[in-house]
Formats: structure tokens, C-alpha cells, sequence
């Protein structure tokens, strides 16, 4: 499988804020999105996750036999954003089991997603109960609930300490391993072998 | 699809969810009324569907404002756009839940409120089968509303101003077919089936302008 993106530029509030982004990406490695704050990071992101309509150029999906899929890309996207997507009246376990519902693709079960971050102790409280770290992690669940071959991830280590950045990073780790397609905006080193990196903004 | 309508449904339980601040709503503009028209029992009896009916299209409009606005602060609606599901189907189930947790409540306190403005007990029926057939045309409509106005900080009157203008109709074909079943010569059948065509195709028309925009005005 491989993804490729070709000279992709997006507007927003007409302005082209990237250009002539092109990478492609096999299955079992990851790209690494670098740039300046406002640099347009997350809109590249937001961009291949068919979040923003394309200016021009061309996103999509081979399989190992040259095939493109036809559905479109952002159907095979986790896209984890600077905000969390939970509801903070519902439970952790209502939460993580709508997700897992609507998404369908059932991969872990919403207690082993929690015990892979550490919060199988949280499952029955309301989300807005939880320290901001914790919410983070519950967010990282909801990429192990259904499975997808790709993952879009912007800035996934902000407010998780230390312990829970390892954490992260070997959840990564395994999902590259397991011929995954990584993006991520971070300034943290993945610790993966095929790592590329995208410079934005220069 | 029906773990939407379930989540819908929870969070509209829950707490700051508003499921029953509809109903309080209601119940306080039905209030309000047979104060302003004085002791006319014959009077407020006389205007007792349309009192009905305008307090349950203003609690209608209440939770609308929420409707996208709040999946777009938490981050959810980039799921909910991203997925195979067609869109449509998505905000239909969206807007359907909405009624069932704001207009649906309000159909079946009608027979109390209906009492407290001395309507008739077939007054009463006819109100409550027309709230019934046109209130989810309100949701509808208001869904597309909803959803132009997703971006604004306080959308709220920005949507009760698109929406009420166009549940116009709605209303129109509601009083006409209470009257009908009311006094004699005007008929019911032919306003009511006018009010479920109208609800049918708001179902469809409110979703698909909701999904288009919604789909469009990424940010």
C-alpha cells in the first residue's frame, strides 16, 4: 500500500497557505511534519485527511498492485487534531464504544485500547473528569478501537508527560512495524527506522 | 447509525444536554399567555393552537444552535465527516434525534398545557397530531440553519432568524388543519397532508443542504 500526495496547495480564507506539498509513503513508514508556528503544519495535515477541499494537485491510495483505491482517502484515515473529539458528558467506555461503532473496522475492544494507554482504571467516568493528560491518552485509544491504515496525527504528544510520551511512541512504533502509514506533526523523534520528514514554510 | 442516535440521545439526557429545558420552555410561554389575554376563558380557548404551536416552534428552536456547533468546538465533527457514511445520513440522524429529544417531549405535555388553556379534548387531538406530523420539519430545517451558522461563537439568533421565516409554512398548514377539525366547513385532511408532505421533504432537502455545507465550509 502507498499513499502518495502530489503537488498539493490549500487555501484557506483565500490565501494558499501551502504549495507543491508531494511525498508518497509506503506502507511501514512514517513522515514527519517539521515548520515554524503557523508554518501551515496542520493545515497540511488537515489537507490529506480530506478535512480541506485541495487547491489543486492529487491525494491517493495504491494498493501493492498498482491499483488506486477508490473510495476516497480520507475513508482510511485516523486523524487525531489538536482537539480531542470526545464528549465530556459521556463516559470514557460511551465515548470510545460510539467511536468504535460509527468508525466500524473493530480492532482492539475499548478495554484493551485503554489498558494499551494505561487508563483501563478511568473507563466508567464522565470524560470531563480527567486531567487534561489523560484525555490526550483517551484520544490515542480511539486510534487503536478501529482500524485504519493510515495515521494523521497533529502535535499527538501535547500535554502527556513523560511517561506517557514512551508510551505513545511505542504504540507508533508497533503501528508502523505493522506496515502502517504514519504523519505526524512533532518535535519528538519518533524513534522509528524509515522515517522521513517534510519541511513546511522553507 | 444507531450508536449516533444513541449518543445523541445520552448527551441530550445528561446534564447541560437541555432535553427537558425544551419542555420548561414550553411550559413557560404557555404560561405567560392567559396572563397577557386576561380572563377570557372563551378568548384563550379560541387561541389556544396557536399559543401551542408558537411555544413549541420557539423550543424547538433552542437546542439548535448546538446541533454542530458544539461537535465543531470538541473536534468530533472531523470524524463524523470523514467516515464512509453518506453525510446525509449522519445529519439526518442528527436532526431526527433532535426532534425526539426537543419536539417529541413537547407533543406529549400538549395535553396538559392544552387543559391549562381551556382547549377542547378534540382540540387537544387535533393539536397534538399536528405538532406530531410538523414539528420534525422544524429540526430538519433547522439542521441546514444550523449548519450555516456552525462557525459563529453565538449562532443562536442567527439561526432562530434563518429558520423561523421558512417553518412558516409549516405553521400555516398546522392551524389550518386544527381548524379544520374544529369548526366545520374548512377540512382537515387536505392541510395535514400538505404538513407530512412538507415534513417528508424537509427530512430530505434539510439534511442534504446541511451535509453540502457542512462538507464545503471546512476549516
Amino acid at each position: 500500500m502507498k499513499l502518495c500526495v502530489e503537488n498539493m496547495a490549500l487555501m484557506r480564507a483565500g490565501e494558499e497557505v501551502v504549495r507543491d506539498i508531494s511525498f508518497e509513503l509506503n506502507a511501514g513508514e512514517a513522515l514527519v511534519v517539521t515548520g515554524e508556528n503557523g508554518s501551515g503544519k496542520s493545515t497540511t495535515l488537515r489537507g490529506v485527511a480530506g478535512l480541506l477541499p485541495l487547491a489543486s494537485g492529487e491525494i491517493s491510495l495504491v494498493d501493492d498492485t498498482g491499483k488506486v483505491f477508490e473510495n476516497p482517502v480520507r475513508e482510511y484515515c485516523h486523524y487525531l487534531g489538536h482537539k480531542n473529539g470526545m464528549k465530556p458528558s459521556l463516559s470514557v467506555r460511551e465515548n470510545l464504544d460510539f467511536w468504535q461503532k460509527f468508525m466500524g473496522e473493530n480492532l482492539l475492544s475499548v478495554e484493551e485500547a485503554l489498558e494499551e494507554v494505561d487508563l483501563s482504571h478511568t473507563i466508567d467516568l464522565p470524560y470531563y473528569y480527567l486531567s487534561a493528560g489523560q484525555k490526550r491518552r483517551v484520544a490515542i485509544a480511539r486510534l487503536l478501537v478501529s482500524d485504519r491504515p493510515i495515521w494523521i496525527l497533529d502535535e499527538p504528544t501535547s500535554g502527556l508527560d513523560a511517561q506517557s510520551v514512551t508510551l505513545f511512541t511505542s504504540l507508533a512504533k508497533a503501528f508502523v512495524e505493522d506496515d502502517g502509514i504514519l504523519i505526524a506533526a512533532t518535535h519528538l523523534p519518533l524513534g522509528l527506522d524509515k522515517t522521513k520528514t517534510l519541511e513546511i514554510g522553507s | 447509525m444507531l450508536a449516533l442516535l444513541k449518543r445523541e440521545i445520552r448527551i441530550a439526557w445528561r446534564a447541560g444536554g437541555g432535553a427537558l429545558t425544551g419542555v420548561l420552555f414550553f411550559l413557560a410561554v404557555v404560561t405567560v399567555f392567559p396572563f397577557a389575554v386576561g380572563p377570557d376563558t372563551k378568548l384563550l380557548s379560541h387561541l389556544a393552537p396557536a399559543i401551542l404551536w408558537i411555544g413549541a416552534l420557539l423550543a424547538s428552536l433552542l437546542g439548535l444552535d448546538r446541533m454542530f456547533a458544539q461537535e465543531r468546538e470538541d473536534g468530533s465533527l472531523d470524524m463524523l465527516v470523514m467516515q464512509g457514511h453518506p453525510l446525509m445520513l449522519v445529519f439526518f440522524m442528527k436532526a431526527f434525534a433532535h426532534w425526539l429529544m426537543s419536539g417529541l417531549p413537547l407533543v406529549l405535555a400538549t395535553p396538559l398545557f392544552g387543559i391549562m388553556l381551556n382547549l377542547s379534548p378534540l382540540g387537544i387531538g387535533a393539536t397534538m397530531i399536528t405538532l406530531l406530523a410538523g414539528t420534525p420539519a422544524i429540526s430538519f430545517i433547522g439542521a441546514a440553519g444550523a449548519s450555516v451558522a456552525v462557525k459563529l461563537p453565538r449562532g443562536g439568533m442567527l439561526i432562530s432568524v434563518l429558520v423561523l421565516p421558512l417553518v412558516i409554512p409549516v405553521l400555516v398548514f398546522g392551524i389550518a388543519a386544527i381548524t379544520g377539525a374544529l369548526t366545520d366547513p374548512a377540512p382537515f385532511t387536505t392541510p395535514f397532508l400538505f404538513l407530512c408532505a412538507i415534513t417528508l421533504f424537509t427530512s430530505v432537502l434539510g439534511p442534504l443542504a446541511a451535509s453540502v455545507m457542512l462538507r464545503h465550509s471546512a476549516d
